[in-house]
C-alpha cells in the first residue's frame, strides 16, 4: 500500500489495480470453509476425546473387538483417501481449464466417496454389537455416524461442485466455490483417518483391551 | 493476465464526501422497506440492534426469575415455591442469563460496531450475521417454549448427569435443553466464524493489527476461543439427548460410561466461555473509558497481549469447577497453579484502566461511571475468583453461596455494568439521541447500591455454609437477616436496571440530539453521522493511528487519518479487503444483497429441531429437507458476487 501525503498531511491509502470479487482462493469464502474446518476439526477432537477418556477409566477388556477386522474398514480408508486425490484432480481441471478432467475429478470422488459409504454401511450391518450395547457399542456408532453425516454433507458438496461445473460456471479466476468445496471433501477425509485409527488400530496396540 | 483486466480489477477512485457520492450509495445499500427487509435485511447496525434488543429481553426474563427466587428466600421456610419449581426457576435464570443475555448482548453491541469501529461497510458475511441472529431468536424461543410449558431445565445451568439422566429426570425438560443448546451452538458458532474473518479481512486501510480497538480484540479472541470449545457442549448436550433417548451409555456408569465426562466437556466449554463473556466488555471498558479521561489507554499492546493471554490460559483452567469429584492431587495442582496464574493478564488490564485515570483528567458521566465501577466490581469478582481457585479453599467453598457471590460480581460487574455503560456510551450514535443523564445518575447508583447490597453479604452466606440451589432453609441458622437483606438489594438493582429501560423508552422519544461525535471520541465510528447512514462509510477511511480522530492533536509526524476523503467504491454494493497484518487493500468486495435465505434455512432448521424433540421424523426430515434447500439457493454461485463467470452459451 502506498500513503500519498495530501495538502492537509492527511494520509490517504491509494492502490493499484485490484480484484474485483474473489479471485482464485482469494477471498473471504476460503476463510469461512477454514473456521468451518476448524470447530468441525473441534468436534471431532472432542469426539476421540470422549473415546479415549471413556476407555481410559473404564475396567480392562472395555473394548468390544479387541482386534475389529479390517478386511471392509482398511480397502474402504484407502478408497476415501484416493477420493481425495481424485478431488484435487478435478480442482486442477478447473485451474487448467480443462473442464472433462474437472468432471471426472468431481465425479470420481462422489462415487468413490458414496462407496465408502455403502461399505461403513455394511461395516455397520457386521459389527456384532448395536448401539445400546455398551458405552463402547454407544461411541463406536456415535462417532462414525458423525463422520457419515460430514460424508455425506461431503457427497453434497461434490455433486454440486459437479453440477455446476457442468454449468460452465468456474474459470481459473471463479474458483473459489471449487477450492472451498474440496478443502472440505480433504478435511472429511483426513478426520476419518482420525476416527479409523482411534477405532481400528489402538485395540490391536492395547489400548481399552 | 491481460484479459483479466476489466470487470475482474480495478483501481479504486480516490475521492471526496459529497451529497451525490451518498445518494448514489444510499440507493446501492438502503435495506427495502416492508415484510421484505424486515426479514431479508443483512446490514449489521439493524442485526446488532436486533440482537441488543432481544438480549436485553432476555436480561428482563431472567431478572424476573431471579426475583420470584429471592422473594422465597427473603427468609427461612418461605413456600412461595415448590422445590420442583424452584429447580426449573434457577436453571432457567442460569441459562437465560449466561446463553441468552451474556454472550449475545456483546454480539449485539459487536455487530453493531465492528464494521463501524473498523472503517468498513459490512461486516464479512453479511448473511451469515443475519443468519446467526435468526437462529438465536429460534433457538430461544425454543428453549422458552419449554420453560412455559413447565419443561425448563431444572438440574442447574450445567446440567450434571445422573440428575439429567432419564432415570431420574423423565420429562421432556431436559431434552428441550438438550437440543435447545446444540441449537444455540449453531448461531454462536456461525457469528464466531464471521467475527473473525471480519477483523482479519475488513479493516481500513492503514488499520494494522497493533491499531485495532481493544473491543475488536476481545471480540476477535472469544471468537476464536468459542469456535473451538463450543463443539464441546454442543456434543455434550447431544450426547446426553442420546442416553436419554436412545438408550447409549455416554453417561452410565453401570454400562462403563463416565459421569465425568459431562463435566470434563461441560468445563472445557464452559470456562472459556466464561472469558467470551467478559472480554469483549472489558475490551467496552478499555475503549470507553479512555474517552471520559480525555487520554489514550495507557499500555494498550499490554492489554490487547493480555486479552489473548487470559483466553489461552483460560482453555487450561476448566477442573477448576470440578476440584471436589475426586480426580488425581496431581491433576488438581496444574490447574490450580492455572488458575492462580490467569491472575496476571487480568490485572494487567485492571492496572492499564487504573493507570488510565490516574494519568487522565476524568470527565464523569454516566457512561465513564459505569466503566470505572466496573473495575472495582472485577477486583472483588476477580478476588473471590483466586480465593477459589486454591484447592483446599474451594473444597470449603463449593457448593456454597460464596460461589454464587463470585459468578455474579464476575457475570454482573464485568458484563452487565460495562454493558449498561456501553449504552450510555454509543446508545447517541445508534439513535441520534443522548440518554438523560440526570436520570442516568439514578440508574447509576440504584444499580450499582442494589448490587453490592445484594451479592456482597452472598460472600457471607456462603462462608456461614449456606448451600447454593436450595429452595429454602431452616430458621436459626444465622442467614435469616442477610438473606432479607439481599432480597431487598435484588429488588433495589432491579429497579435500577428498569430506569435504563425507562431512559432508553424516554430518550427515543423525547432525548437531546446527539451530534457525530459527541464525546469527542478518537475512533472511526465517531467520525460517521448518528445514526450513521446504511453504507456507514462515504468512503472508506485511512488509518495511520489508534486514535484516527485525535491525530490532529496527537499525531507527531504530522500526518493525520483521512475519513472524508478516500476510496469512493459506489459502483456496486462494495466494500475493500484488506490484507491480515499490515490491512493493505487487496481486494474489492462485492456484498451480497439482502435475501430471506438466512431466514427460511432458520425456519428449516426450526423444524427439525422440532422433529427431533418430538421423535417426529417425518417432520424433521421435512425441516432438514427445507435446510438444505436454502443452503444450495445460498451458496449458489452469483455472477454479481463474482463467484462465477458470466454464463456461457
Amino acid at each position: 500500500m502506498a500513503e500519498v501525503v495530501a495538502p492537509p498531511a492527511q494520509a490517504v491509502a491509494v492502490s493499484g489495480d485490484l480484484p474485483v470479487g474473489p479471485v482464485g482462493r482469494r477471498g473471504n469464502g476460503y476463510w469461512g470453509v477454514g473456521t468451518l474446518v476448524a470447530t468441525e476439526g473441534a468436534l471431532f477432537a472432542y469426539l476421540l476425546f470422549a473415546y479415549y477418556y471413556i476407555g481410559a477409566t473404564a475396567p480392562a477388556g472395555w473394548v468390544s473387538e479387541t482386534h475389529p477386522p479390517l478386511e471392509l474398514a482398511l480397502p474402504n480408508t484407502i478408497l476415501l483417501l484416493l477420493s481425495s486425490v481424485v478431488a484435487w484432480i478435478g480442482e486442477t481441471g478447473v485451474l487448467r481449464r480443462n473442464r472433462a478432467r474437472a468432471l471426472i475429478g468431481f465425479g470420481g470422488a462422489f462415487l468413490m466417496g458414496l462407496g465408502f459409504a455403502i461399505v461403513q454401511g455394511l461395516e455397520w450391518h457386521a459389527k456384532p454389537f448395536v448401539l445400546g450395547d455398551s458405552s463402547y457399542a454407544s461411541l463406536y456408532f456415535v462417532t462414525t455416524g458423525f463422520h457419515m453425516a460430514h460424508v455425506l454433507i461431503g457427497l453434497a458438496v461434490l455433486a454440486a461442485l459437479f453440477g455446476w461445473t457442468l454449468l460452465d460456471y468456474f474459470s481459473p479466476r471463479r474458483q473459489l466455490a471449487v477450492s472451498a468445496g474440496v478443502i472440505y471433501w480433504h478435511f472429511v477425509d483426513i478426520v476419518w483417518l482420525c476416527v479409523f485409527t482411534t477405532y481400528y488400530v489402538t485395540p490391536y496396540l492395547g489400548f481399552g483391551t | 493476465m491481460r484479459e483479466m483486466r476489466g470487470v475482474d480489477f480495478r483501481t479504486p477512485t480516490i475521492g471526496a464526501d459529497s451529497v451525490e457520492h451518498r445518494a448514489r450509495l444510499l440507493d446501492l445499500w438502503e435495506t427495502a422497506p416492508g415484510l421484505k427487509g424486515l426479514l431479508g435485511t443483512t446490514d449489521h447496525k439493524v442485526i446488532g440492534i436486533r440482537y441488543i434488543v432481544t438480549a436485553f429481553v432476555f436480561l428482563a426474563c431472567g431478572g424476573i426469575e431471579a426475583l420470584i427466587m429471592r422473594l422465597q428466600l427473603a427468609g427461612p421456610n418461605h413456600t412461595l415455591l415448590t422445590p420442583q419449581q424452584y429447580d426449573q426457576l434457577f436453571s432457567t435464570h442460569g441459562m437465560t442469563m449466561i446463553f441468552l443475555y451474556a454472550s449475545p448482548i456483546l454480539s449485539g453491541f459487536s455487530n453493531y460496531l465492528w464494521p463501524l469501529l473498523l472503517g468498513s461497510r459490512d461486516m464479512a458475511f453479511p448473511r451469515l450475521n443475519a443468519f446467526s441472529y435468526w437462529i438465536y431468536l429460534a433457538s430461544g424461543i425454543f428453549l422458552y417454549v419449554g420453560f412455559l410449558s413447565g419443561n425448563g431445565p431444572n438440574d442447574g445451568w450445567f446440567n450434571y448427569v445422573p440428575y439429567a439422566s432419564r432415570d431420574y429426570n423423565p420429562g421432556l425438560n431436559e431434552d428441550f435443553y438438550s437440543l435447545g443448546m446444540v441449537f444455540l451452538g449453531i448461531s454462536v458458532t456461525a457469528g464466531a466464524a464471521n467475527f473473525i474473518v471480519t477483523a482479519f479481512r475488513t479493516r481500513a486501510p492503514g488499520m494494522s493489527i497493533d491499531r485495532i480497538p481493544i473491543l475488536v480484540w476481545g471480540t476477535l479472541t472469544a471468537s476464536a476461543a468459542n469456535l473451538v470449545v463450543i463443539p464441546a457442549v454442543s456434543l455434550a448436550f447431544f450426547l446426553l439427548w442420546m442416553d436419554r433417548q436412545f438408550g447409549t451409555h455416554f453417561y452410565d456408569s453401570a454400562n462403563n460410561g463416565q459421569p465425568l465426562l459431562w463435566q470434563h466437556l461441560f468445563w472445557i466449554f464452559g470456562h472459556p466461555w466464561v472469558y467470551a463473556i467478559v472480554l469483549p466488555a472489558m475490551g467496552m471498558v478499555s475503549d470507553g473509558l479512555p474517552v471520559f479521561c480525555r487520554r489514550p489507554l495507557v499500555g494498550y499492546s499490554l492489554v490487547a497481549l493480555s486479552t489473548v493471554a487470559t483466553m489461552i490460559l483460560g482453555f487450561g483452567v476448566w477442573v477448576h469447577h470440578m476440584f471436589a469429584t475426586g480426580l488425581p492431587g496431581l491433576g488438581l495442582s496444574f490447574f490450580s497453579a492455572a488458575s492462580i496464574v490467569i491472575v496476571v493478564p487480568s490485572a494487567v488490564a485492571v492496572f492499564a484502566w487504573l493507570a488510565t485515570l490516574w494519568l487522565g483528567r476524568p470527565v464523569i458521566t454516566t457512561a465513564f461511571l459505569f466503566f470505572a465501577s466496573m473495575i472495582l466490581l472485577f477486583v472483588i469478582g476477580g478476588v473471590s475468583g483466586f480465593m477459589t481457585a486454591s484447592v483446599p479453599v474451594d473444597w470449603q467453598l463449593t457448593d456454597t453461596y460464596f460461589v454464587v457471590a463470585h459468578l455474579h460480581y464476575v457475570l454482573i460487574g464485568i458484563n452487565v455494568f460495562p454493558v449498561v455503560g456501553a449504552t450510555y456510551f454509543w446508545f447517541p450514535k445508534m439513535t441520534g439521541k443522548f440518554l438523560d443523564e440526570k436520570l442516568g445518575r439514578w440508574n447509576f447508583w440504584t444499580m450499582f447500591l442494589g448490587f453490592n447490597l445484594a451479592f456482597l453479604p452472598m460472600h457471607i452466606t456462603g462462608l456461614l455454609g449456606m448451600p447454593r440451589r436450595v429452595y429454602t432453609y431452616a430458621d436459626g441458622m444465622g442467614w435469616d437477616t442477610l438473606n432479607m437483606i439481599i432480597s431487598v438489594g435484588s429488588f433495589v438493582f432491579a429497579v435500577g436496571v428498569l430506569l435504563l429501560f425507562i431512559n432508553v423508552f424516554k430518550s427515543l422519544r423525547s432525548g437531546a440530539a446527539a451530534p457525530a461525535n459527541p464525546w469527542d471520541a478518537p475512533t472511526l465510528e465517531w467520525s460517521v453521522p448518528s445514526p450513521p447512514p446504511p453504507y456507514n462509510f462515504a468512503v472508506i477511511p485511512t488509518v495511520v493511528s489508534r486514535h484516527p480522530l485525535w491525530d490532529g492533536r496527537l499525531s507527531e509526524s504530522g500526518i493525520v487519518s483521512a475519513v472524508d476523503r478516500g476510496m469512493l467504491l459506489d459502483q456496486g454494493k462494495e466494500t475493500i479487503a484488506t490484507s491480515p497484518m499490515d490491512a493493505s487493500p487487496e481486494m474489492i468486495m462485492e456484498m451480497p444483497e439482502d435475501t430471506p435465505a438466512p431466514f427460511v434455512l432458520t425456519v428449516g432448521i426450526s423444524i427439525l429441531f422440532v422433529g427431533l424433540l418430538l421423535k417426529v421424523w417425518p417432520l424433521a426430515i421435512a425441516g432438514a429437507v427445507v435446510s438444505a434447500l436454502s443452503i444450495l439457493v445460498w451458496l449458489w454461485p452469483r455472477r454479481e458476487l463474482r463467484e462465477r463467470e458470466a454464463a456461457h452459451g
